[in-house]
């Protein structure tokens, strides 16, 4: 395989947004630069297709692999995917030219820019999931700060600023801990090439810091209670497709570095704080599912019921069995598209009502029938009803939990049933009953695009609920790898003692 | 006398100086054409040490003039960055009413003093070349003398660099004393732990140091200075003297005290946590460019210093690094910051800024790039500068210092971010000129370049400076 495809999936939307910054739109509708993203977040798109397509699932190596010589003597410039990397490879890919047919027709003020940043922002992400090398993991984990920092601050709502540095400030606090972590392996192990470090692992007595040097910026990221707060304030002000990037592709990057690092690099560790992470993701899912019933803003709703999913994610990560590990990233997949969908929704009322509090809305089905179908099927994919991608991730996660610990297990169902009471009352009180506003009467329902993205969204989450073979199919054999390496692992430690 | 090739360029310099000072004396109204051969010569005279380049180690005038690659990778950068000042302050200088033919001319003395500082291997001539830099610097900060801030930062400049050249003379003499030479090598010979006369002077001479690169708690006079002096000259000060400083500050430590780094050590990691704090929080608060810009440079050289405190030849390469990127950052800056002009008048506090992005999307852009740059988020060059020097640290399992370090820029990135807050949340004002002359334009679009796409191919830097092998 000679053409570097994963470079050129990188690559290829900061061309076009190279493209975008030097093209003069000839009038101010900038139709040029609506064109340019759009065909370049479609046309890497398609390539991530082509890329599932030809890959091989049943290898356990890592593939299309390419390795330059970067900063010389010292590390390589290394990508290639697995099972599990590819899939958060489509959702970005899938994920984006969403985001900018939402852009190109709500957001008026500096439009270029906006494309600019997405398009940025896309060649970070899927840096971030394809590197096989910690220092350019770092450099794509901590780029990808900046234009999300502008998108909030520039085009989100009125306490953009607050936000805005508080959604920085927190997330570098959390990473410069595991600079120095990546800088520490390198000089421990002489290398920081993640497939190096799989084979000849890292010192037992390193393992606990270094973990938790990873772990306080992942937990930032994912975000795990108690860090979590930036994740409301920041999706609250962020504009719609801000939050979609956020909520969808962002806190995925923890996750896949929950597995991919943090499980993959120390086991010994992992398996050391597994209390801890099961403690702070049941907190996370009680708590932030009560805290999601008292919010009166949908978005902020929407929000903490993030960070209760993404509890459910590292509870299955670190059951470390098989069907918790695919459970978390069915998961991460299902949330990203269900909770990207659920933002947009949000979107559709706050662009024709200018507010997102629960109490303004109410009896939306009778003027808007379409928008409160919709609704109701990205709800049920919120709240795992079986059918939807949302059961699939779920019902997983606890599978795996019942086999590590009865009580964890039963804890986290009562997060399910929680979900399903927030979830739900928040469509029953905007979309049901009577209308009680009088600028609700004037609402229009769905336009054609705003159909078009949110059925797009609809069709993988059904699609995956009903048939969730192809993308366990593609994980099933990198997730056994990693079970059987995190197991030989441990075994090998005991042995020693 | 055949060696005397390799001081050609201080040679070159020195005669340029009295040739420009004649030539200025008995021409009228020279100032323009002066300013313009002092740019020129500052060319030529990079083409000369890029020609010297290829020799290395050698020692001339009794082993106490050393030219090896430390000293001419040193000076390359000093007059590179001398270069690029020259070229970002000409429109500067003609408008503020200071484009006297002293001017260029001290800034050529300036940069002599500078080589001869890079290049010194004794006590002795280090100090001369200390001195004439630091002379000409004098003068130059207060070379507005119209105005009353421009005034007082030169007079305070002056009497507080005054304190600090007596204590590192004092400094000079204890280890003279103790040793029977001023020449390094000889020192290294006849020097041991156990003299309290030595430690005592190496004490002295680094707080003379710190004071030159403004390291806390020898930083008082930067920000006031930094201020007060014409922007040209601040630019001259951010970058220049730092280069010169530090190289003395390698050489000085490593030279004839390699083997008592234990009595020095935690001296440096004091200066360099004190500084990389101290930077960080005290910036927070201003209101002015100038003045923000020195205490970050303090924040900075703490960076740079945390690098000569890990001991090691990476640690020396990665303060080289350092300085190489900053002073790249720097240089941008001010480009922008010339770029700040209104009806014939230079604007420097942070407000002017407010909604810059507006008006002026290409200028933004590039201080947003510089801006998070100078906070160290990769991927931009500013990352790189502070991966290598902890890099060199952390390999040394000085834990300590790396986390208080990152811990640091955390902070910093605060003031940083509220630059960029003003650039481009807030509510813009009146337009900027935009008709800025060719080098200011060249000097902004280089550097920009330079931080943006470092990335691409961080090799270049690395594999030069990894020539450099001072221990």
């Amino acid at each position: 395989m000679d053409f570097p495809i994963i470079s050129s999936l990188i690559i290829l939307p900061t061309i076009g947004a190279l493209f975008i910054l030097f093209t003069k739109s000839s009038n101010s509708k900038y139709q040029s630069s609506k064109y340019v993203a759009l065909f370049i977040s479609l046309a890497n798109f398609i390539l991530s297709i082509y890329l599932w397509l030809i890959f091989d699932k049943s290898s356990i190596n890592f593939q299309f692999v390419e390795n330059r010589e970067w900063l010389s003597g010292f590390i390589d410039y290394k990508v290639g995917v697995d099972g599990i990397s590819i899939l958060f490879i489509l959702l970005t890919t899938f994920i984006t030219p969403i985001c900018v047919i939402s852009v190109i027709s709500t957001i008026k003020h500096r439009l270029k820019d906006f494309l600019i940043a997405i398009l940025i922002m896309e060649t970070l992400m899927i840096g971030v999931f394809c590197s096989l090398d910690l220092i350019i993991f770092y450099l794509f984990f901590e780029g990808g700060l900046i234009p999300m920092f502008l998108i909030i601050g520039i085009w989100g709502g009125e306490r953009r600023v607050y936000s805005a540095f508080k959604f920085f400030l927190y997330t570098l606090l959390g990473s410069v801990l595991m600079l120095i972590a990546i800088i520490s392996i390198y000089w421990i192990s002489g290398t920081t090439d993640v497939e190096k470090l799989y084979e000849i692992g890292i010192g037992e007595q390193y393992q606990k810091l270094l973990w938790l040097a990873f772990f306080s910026s992942f937990a930032v990221k994912t975000p795990m209670w108690p860090v979590h707060t930036w994740l409301p304030d920041a999706h609250v002000e962020a504009p719609t497709a801000g939050s979609v990037l956020l909520a969808a592709i962002l806190l995925k990057m923890a996750g896949y570095g929950f597995i991919r690092f943090s499980v993959g690099l120390f086991p010994i560790a992992s398996e050391y704080f597994v209390p801890l992470v099961f403690a702070l993701s049941l907190i996370a899912i009680i708590y932030t599912s009560l805290v999601a019933l008292m919010q009166e803003d949908m978005k902020k709703l929407i929000a903490y019921s993030s960070v209760a999913h993404m509890g459910f994610v590292t509870l299955g990560i670190f059951t470390m069995t098989q069907q918790g590990i695919e459970g978390s990233i069915f998961q991460m997949i299902s949330h990203g598209l269900v909770s990207a969908a659920l933002f947009l929704s949000v979107g559709v009322v706050y662009d024709r009502n200018h507010t997102r509090l629960i109490k303004k809305y109410g009896g939306l089905v009778t003027v808007m029938p379409k928008y409160g179908i919709v609704f109701m099927i990205f709800a049920l994919g919120s709240l795992g009803l079986p059918g939807t991608s949302g059961f699939i991730g779920e019902f997983l996660i606890l599978m795996g939990t019942f086999k590590k610990s009865f009580l964890v297990a039963t804890i986290a169902s009562l997060g399910v049933i929680l979900g399903a009471a927030y979830i739900l009352w928040m469509y029953k009180r905007v979309v049901f009953g009577e209308i009680i506003h009088e600028e609700i009467k004037s609402m229009k329902d769905l336009k054609k695009f705003e159909l078009l993205i949110l059925l797009l969204l609809a069709i993988p989450i059904i699609f995956f609920g009903l048939y969730p073979e192809p993308l366990i199919n593609s994980i099933e054999t990198s997730v056994t790898s990693l079970i059987d390496n995190y197991n030989t692992n441990l075994t090998q430690s005991f042995a020693k003692k | 006398m055949e060696n005397l090739e390799i001081i050609l360029p201080e040679i070159f310099l020195s005669l340029t100086i009295m040739f420009l000072l004649l030539f200025g004396v008995f021409k009228n109204n020279s100032s323009k054409l002066i300013y313009n051969l002092t740019t020129f010569s500052l060319i030529i005279l990079f083409a000369l040490l890029l020609n010297l380049y290829q020799i290395s180690d050698l020692s001339i005038f009794n082993n106490s003039y050393k030219v090896d690659s430390l000293a001419t990778f040193m000076k390359l950068l000093t007059i590179g960055s001398g270069i690029f000042v020259m070229l970002t302050s000409s429109k500067y200088i003609e408008i503020n009413n200071i484009n006297k033919m002293e001017y260029p001319i001290l800034i050529l003395s300036s940069i002599l003093g500078m080589m001869v500082m890079i290049s010194s291997n004794d006590l002795i001539v280090f100090y001369m070349g200390l001195e004439l830099q630091s002379l000409a610097l004098y003068v130059l900060a207060s070379f507005n003398r119209e105005n009353l801030l421009s005034t007082e930062s030169g007079l305070k400049y002056f009497v507080l660099s005054a304190l600090s050249s007596g204590l590192l003379l004092y400094g000079c003499s204890l280890i003279y004393g103790f040793s029977g030479s001023t020449n390094f090598n000889i020192i290294l010979d006849n020097s041991s732990s156990g003299q309290y006369g030595i430690t005592f002077g190496i004490v002295f001479i680094l707080v003379g140091l710190a004071f030159k690169i403004s390291a806390v708690p020898f930083h008082m006079w930067a920000p006031d200075v930094y201020q007060g002096s014409p922007t040209s000259v601040t630019t001259f000060f951010a970058v220049l003297p730092k280069i010169a400083a530090l190289s003395v500050f390698i050489r000085f430590l490593y030279v004839p005290f390699a083997e008592m780094n234990d009595q020095w050590q935690m001296i440096i990691i004091f200066l360099s946590i004190a500084s990389m704090i101290f930077g960080a929080v005290a910036a927070i608060g201003q209101k002015n460019l100038k003045r923000l810009i020195a205490y970050s440079s303090i924040g900075h050289m703490g960076y740079a210093l945390t690098g000569l405190a890990a001991g090691t030849n990476k640690g020396i390469q990665g303060s080289i690094s350092y300085i190489a990127i900053y002073l790249v950052m720097n240089l941008a800056f001010f480009s922008c910051m010339f770029m700040l002009r209104r009806n014939n008048e230079y604007y420097e506090s942070i407000e002017d800024l407010s909604g810059l992005s507006k008006n002026h999307p290409l200028l933004s852009f590039s201080l947003l790039i510089i801006l998070f740059s100078l906070a160290g988020i990769p991927p931009l060059a500013g990352f790189f500068a502070k991966f290598y020097v902890f890099m060199a640290v952390i390999e040394q399992k000085m834990y300590f210092l790396a986390i208080v370090g990152l811990l640091s820029t955390v902070i910093a990135a605060f003031y940083y971010l509220r630059i960029i807050k003003i650039i481009y949340f807030d509510k813009e004002k009146e337009k900027f000129e935009t008709d800025h002359h060719f080098g200011l334009k060249l000097t902004l679009a280089v550097s920009t370049i330079f931080i943006l796409a470092y990335f691409i191919y961080p090799s270049g830097l690395t594999e030069i400076v990894s020539k450099i092998n001072i221990i």
